[in-house]
């Protein structure tokens, strides 16, 4: 019998398991179903077999043929046949197969029920944790019945992971029993305040679908969610009190107030995260989302929030994220249309700095600005300061400034002199009078040129009629603009009935552009050569004694030094040239008012004219937006825009694909799809800001040399160079043995990184060791380094790692690294191996490639510092062959290696010096320049101990070995002599850490 | 509650499916994704929540008590995790190793509910599992050895 047992088992190991099921049904592609009614008839033979382990493979292979859409409902018996097992591993499979396919409606689930009960009280956590999930998808009312309690009990199992499982189950186990919702309701409530945080969430979560269904039967644990969700840092268990909270709050109103802070707070966070989210992809999307926040709102707190969030991230980085400024300016014009706003002259700055650098737009922003002006009415009504009408500052100053590209001047200008304009705020009409000439100016022009006298003259007159209406007003500006721009009305009126052309004369009032100056231009103006700024202009007023005794002769004096330091006189030629220079300055300068006496010649010549770039205006957008413009139409073009754009790229991509098409059999790890970049709509350039000229183009000069964080700004995407390399501990003899025909040296370095594997310990013993640095030769043809990294671990295993690098231009393969083993320390090789053999080096190295490999030490005693001999033997292959190559190198574990920071208390300290059971050394340096602050880091680091205490200069620093041994050092500073008193259960090692100590502080 | 998670590939290929409410299923079910549009699980209160890493969608059908970003953040801890305890996930491991998939799933959502979002947390238990089946395969090899020295 025993016998016929053990027979079957051998065959079942011939058996398909999943993975071959899976790969047989992905080879039979034709004849799927066959081939899968042939493996079910298998599985039928496997079932019927005694041996658990055969019929749990059975079970494995019917749950994955379930998930094709499989009935193994006939199986369900063997299924809990398998559950019943005593091992986890087909307990598992058996539990698995349960939840994908048992449910109300199986009969034999009543069978379970015993099974269930001990699986829950299993001394292995796993095996419950199994059977909850398990039964988590196939609870029915009987099984809930039968097991509420058992469940219960385990909510205040001593495991965490236990307890979570039973809190969340519980839900499960209401729904089909409702009856044990009350008993169990108080211990669920206890299990909020766990002191686990993933019970806590389970019960959070357990609440919250209860409360869906009875949100009154809650109302009193809000104070405790309330407390949960202003502590809790797990955003599911945020998510969820939020949620329960909406629940909550229409049955008490008080509940809203308390809630409003908290959740303002999350809604900022949530608010800046967005800040960092944009991208030119997304920017339109997550603007137009907010806006439809923005007409949700209802505090004006909040909506004012929101309408600073909006304009921060579009405008972050200078524009760095809009791809079509129609767009955004469509946004801005949308905004005004909030009510109650009090940013209005955020927008209005916004508009401003958009039509200023963005030349391209100034045509579109002008239409919109005429019609917000056309509006104002509607904006106008609310007057207070920066509230909405702030904008129609913006949008006066654009219509006059760019009023070249106005469509409708006439219509603007009636806008801007309609009586309700004298309601607005002073510094608004201050404005309005100013740009209203502009405006006047260049529809004067207009006329003229067309030779509609009449017209021109219509247009003087309407200015005369209606700017009293601003003289009489009671802001200064505004009075003193509007008087004085009607004298001048009144001038032009009457060269006008004279029929004297005066539009060119006017229009030089406004000649000339204005241009952003960049922050920094003043900053940039270069130094003359031989300007020495810093040079005294007049001989600093001298203390001495003997002006004031002559008080008399004081200008005298003065006189006499200035002449001193007059220049050299200048020859008329010279003087010629600079009055050039200067002249062709100023004409490049607008603002500069010249002598010239043609000003409408210097209007065309204004500068920069020819550089205004052209635009290709998307014609599919109309320009003239009839009544308020819709940002989201942009929305829609600009998905079509890009759609199309994609379109093309990805037809040049599919050429390129055909050509690679090849072996991607495994793709690479999952990962979202990447951002392409979108260019943009419209080829819209932000002006570079003006400039002086001979400004230095670099930007170093922008850096705050003062800024405490200059350090830091840094490229960390810069590979890094060999310089870079973080200081690390360099043994004392470290050796640079060279053969004598090396020409370029290979460079090697040891130093050590943590190794995981210990076992028992809880603290992780990681010790650093830094190994030594090794130089050998080379092969002519190059360079190689290679970094050797070691670490200490466990109580006598240390890891070394090492990374090698090529440096050379050749190839390098089968390396193998042996080490001469000594009686305390010998390299671990394979069982089977002997001392003399090597251990390959797992990979081959291309030119230029490095990679690192490990390999294990054992060390019987770490009292004292141990080096170790090694050959690392090479085949170097290029173009003219192979040649075996060999490199010496030395290892050297410090005492200091084997020991590892550890952070002591200065009470354990005390106790640990009064034990008594420490020997004590000491030793004494002269001869210290650095600080002791500097001292104490460098005994840190090199040596690996902690500060336990400092007082002035003296300090007491502990550390740990990996055996165990404590080391207590008293370290003093005076004057220019250090002195450290060192105990530790271990004379030799602690006479070993102090020579070692000693020598480096001998080189500071 | 979450009715139901789903992994299918481009061409709809089902990789995983865990349903946390019965429905009445059959081949049909390679075409899960028509099964939940037309509301045969769960009812109305609907909704399906995914997203598309390389060449796999996780879908997540839930109904309204769940939040669309917490779920969101649900599939990239999934994802993630995946990609700890398989080094590198692809959609080979998800063919080949479907089960233990479910086991990984089986510590994060139990239930329909979910039970953990601490990446670290679910791999010690995976791990733990996994170091527990070891330790009883092993015995189990040892056990196969004796006999076939009898033999």
């Amino acid at each position: 019998m025993a016998l016929k047992m053990v027979k079957g088992s051998i065959d079942r190991m011939f058996d398909k398991n999943l993975q071959d099921l899976v790969r047989g049904i992905r080879n039979h592609k034709e004849d799927e179903a066959k081939y899968i009614s042939h493996c079910i008839d298998e599985i039928k033979q496997e079932l019927k077999q005694d041996n658990i382990a055969v019929k749990a493979n059975a079970v494995c292979k019917l749950t994955y043929l379930q998930m094709l859409g499989y009935d193994i409902s006939w199986a369900a018996f063997n299924i809990i046949e398998v559950m019943s097992a005593s091992k986890f591993t087909f307990k598992r499979i058996g539990y698995l197969a349960a939840s994908q396919c048992f449910h109300e409606g199986t009969d034999v689930i009543m069978l379970t029920t015993n099974q269930i009960r001990k699986d829950l009280s299993s001394p292995n956590q796993y095996d419950t944790g199994v059977a909850l999930t398990g039964l988590s998808c196939f609870v029915t009312p009987d099984l809930a019945r039968d097991l509420a309690n058992d469940i219960m009990t385990l909510m205040s199992h001593t495991k965490p992971y236990i307890r979570k499982k039973a809190v969340l189950i519980m839900y499960k186990v209401f729904l089909k029993y409702p009856e044990s919702l009350r008993p169990a309701f108080p211990r669920l409530k206890e299990k909020l305040e766990d002191p686990d945080p993933g019970v806590q969430s389970a019960a959070v979560n357990v609440i919250c679908e209860l409360a869906r269904r009875n949100p009154k039967n809650y109302l009193s644990l809000a104070p405790l969610f309330f407390k949960l969700m202003t502590s809790s840092t797990n955003n599911w268990v945020l998510i969820k009190i939020i949620k329960l909270f909406g629940a909550l709050t229409p049955l008490e109103p008080r509940l809203g107030k308390k809630l409003i802070e908290p959740l303002t707070n999350l809604i900022h966070r949530a608010l800046d995260l967005l800040y960092g989210m944009v991208s030119k992809k997304n920017l339109m999307e997550i603007v137009k989302k907010l806006m439809i926040h923005v007409d949700k709102a209802e505090g004006t707190t909040y909506r004012d929030e929101l309408l600073t969030k909006i304009i921060d991230i579009c405008s972050q980085s200078n524009y760095q994220y809009i791809t079509n400024f129609e767009w955004y300016i469509s946004i801005l014009v949308e905004l005004t249309r909030l009510e109650g706003t009090r940013h209005g002259h955020l927008i209005a700055a916004q508009m401003l700095d958009v039509a200023i650098r963005v030349k391209a737009i100034r045509k579109f922003a002008v239409s919109q600005m005429a019609m917000l002006l056309d509006n104002a009415h509607l904006i106008a009504s609310n007057t207070q300061r920066n509230g909405i009408c702030e904008v129609l500052y913006a949008a006066a100053w654009i219509c006059g400034e760019f009023s070249e590209h106005l469509e409708e001047s006439n219509q603007t200008l009636e806008a801007m002199l309609r009586p309700k304009v004298t309601t607005l705020p002073g510094h608004i009409q201050a404005v309005y009078v100013q740009n209203m000439v502009k405006l006047y100016a260049s529809i004067l022009q207009q006329k003229e040129q067309a030779g509609e006298k009449e017209a021109a003259q219509e247009i003087t007159q309407l200015m005369v009629d209606r700017l009293p209406q601003f003289v009489q007003s009671a802001d200064l500006e505004v009075q003193e603009r509007a008087s004085c721009i009607l004298q001048l009305i009144k001038y032009i009126q009457k060269l006008q009935i004279k029929e004297v052309p005066v539009a060119e004369e006017v229009i030089a009032l406004f000649a000339g552009e204005l241009n952003p100056v960049a922050p920094k231009a003043q900053k940039k103006v270069p130094v003359p050569e031989g300007l020495d700024l810093d040079a005294w202009i007049n001989e600093p007023p001298s203390d001495s004694e003997s002006e004031d005794e002559k008080p008399k002769t004081i200008f005298h004096d003065e006189e006499q030094r200035h002449s001193r330091h007059r220049q050299p006189e200048i020859d008329e030629e010279e003087l010629a040239r600079r009055r050039e220079v200067r002249k062709q300055e100023q004409a490049n300068n607008p603002f500069y008012i010249k002598s010239s006496p043609s000003p409408q010649k210097q209007y065309q010549d204004t500068p920069g004219v020819e550089h205004i770039p052209v635009v290709q205006i998307d014609l599919s957008v109309p320009l003239k937006v009839p009544g308020m413009p819709m940002s989201d139409q942009y929305v829609k073009l600009e998905e079509e825009r890009r759609h199309k754009q994609k379109l093309e790229k990805d037809k040049k991509k599919k050429k390129q694909k055909k050509e690679k098409k090849g072996k991607h059999r495994r793709h690479n790890s999952l990962h979202t799809e990447s951002d392409e970049d979108i260019a943009p709509a419209q080829h819209v350039d932000i002006i570079t800001e003006e400039m002086p000229e001979n400004a230095l183009p670099s930007d170093e000069d922008d850096k705050d040399p003062n800024d405490p964080y200059k350090a830091l700004d840094i490229d960390l995407d810069k590979p890094l160079a060999d310089s870079e390399k973080l200081p690390v501990q360099r043994h004392r003899n470290a050796e640079n043995l060279k053969s004598p025909d090396t020409e370029a040296p290979l460079v090697g370095k040891k130093s050590k990184k943590p190794k995981k594997k210990e076992k028992k310990r809880k603290e992780k013993e990681q010790e650093k060791e830094k190994k030594k640095e090794k130089e050998k030769r080379v092969t002519e043809e190059g360079k190689k380094t290679y970094d050797i990294q070691g670490n200490l671990q466990n109580d006598s295993q240390v890891t070394v790692s090492v990374i090698f690098e090529n440096k050379s231009t050749s190839f390098l393969k089968s390396m193998e690294l042996n080490v001469l083993d000594s009686l305390n320390a010998k390299m671990l090789r394979p069982e089977g191996s002997s001392v003399h053999d090597g251990i390959p080096v797992p990979f081959q190295l291309p030119p230029g490639i490095s990679n690192e490999a490990q390999f294990v030490f054992t060390l019987q005693s770490i009292v004292m510092a141990q080096k170790l001999k090694g050959t690392l033997s090479f085949i170097v292959k290029n173009d003219e062959g192979s040649t075996h190559e060999k490199l010496d190198f030395k290892v050297h574990f410090s005492c200091a290696s084997y020991l590892i920071t550890t952070p002591c208390y200065s009470d354990a300290f005390a106790k640990l010096l009064e034990s008594g059971d420490l020997h004590m050394s000491s030793i004494k340096v002269d001869g210290i320049s650095i600080s002791f602050q500097h001292l104490l880091a460098k005994i840190c680091f090199y040596h690996h101990f902690s500060v336990v205490e400092r007082v002035d200069s003296c300090a007491s620093m502990y550390s740990r070995s990996i055996q165990g041994h404590h080391v207590c050092l008293l370290v003093k500073k005076v004057s220019n002599s250090v002195s450290v008193d060192g105990k530790c259960n271990d004379s030799t090692l602690l006479s070993n850490l102090l020579d070692e100590m000693k020598e480096t502080l001998s080189k500071c | 509650m979450i009715k139901a998670i789903l992994i299918f590939n481009n061409h709809g290929k089902p990789r995983l499916s865990k349903f946390y409410q019965r429905y009445v299923r059959g081949r049909a079910s390679l075409y899960c994704c028509n099964c939940i549009h037309s509301g045969l699980i769960g009812g109305s209160d609907n909704k399906l929540i995914y997203r598309h890493y390389a060449t796999l969608y996780f879908v997540f059908c839930v109904d309204s008590s769940e939040s669309e970003l917490g779920i969101l953040d649900l599939i990239q801890v999934f994802v993630e995790t995946l990609d700890k305890c398989f080094e590198n996930v692809c959609e080979l491991d998800l063919i080949f190793h479907v089960d233990k998939v479910h086991n990984i799933l089986a510590e994060m959502v139990m239930g329909g509910m979910v039970l953990e979002t601490n990446m670290n947390e679910i791999v010690t238990q995976i791990d733990a599992q996994n170091k527990l089946e070891k330790s009883e395969v092993s015995h189990i090899c040892h056990w196969y050895q004796c006999a076939l020295i009898v033999l």
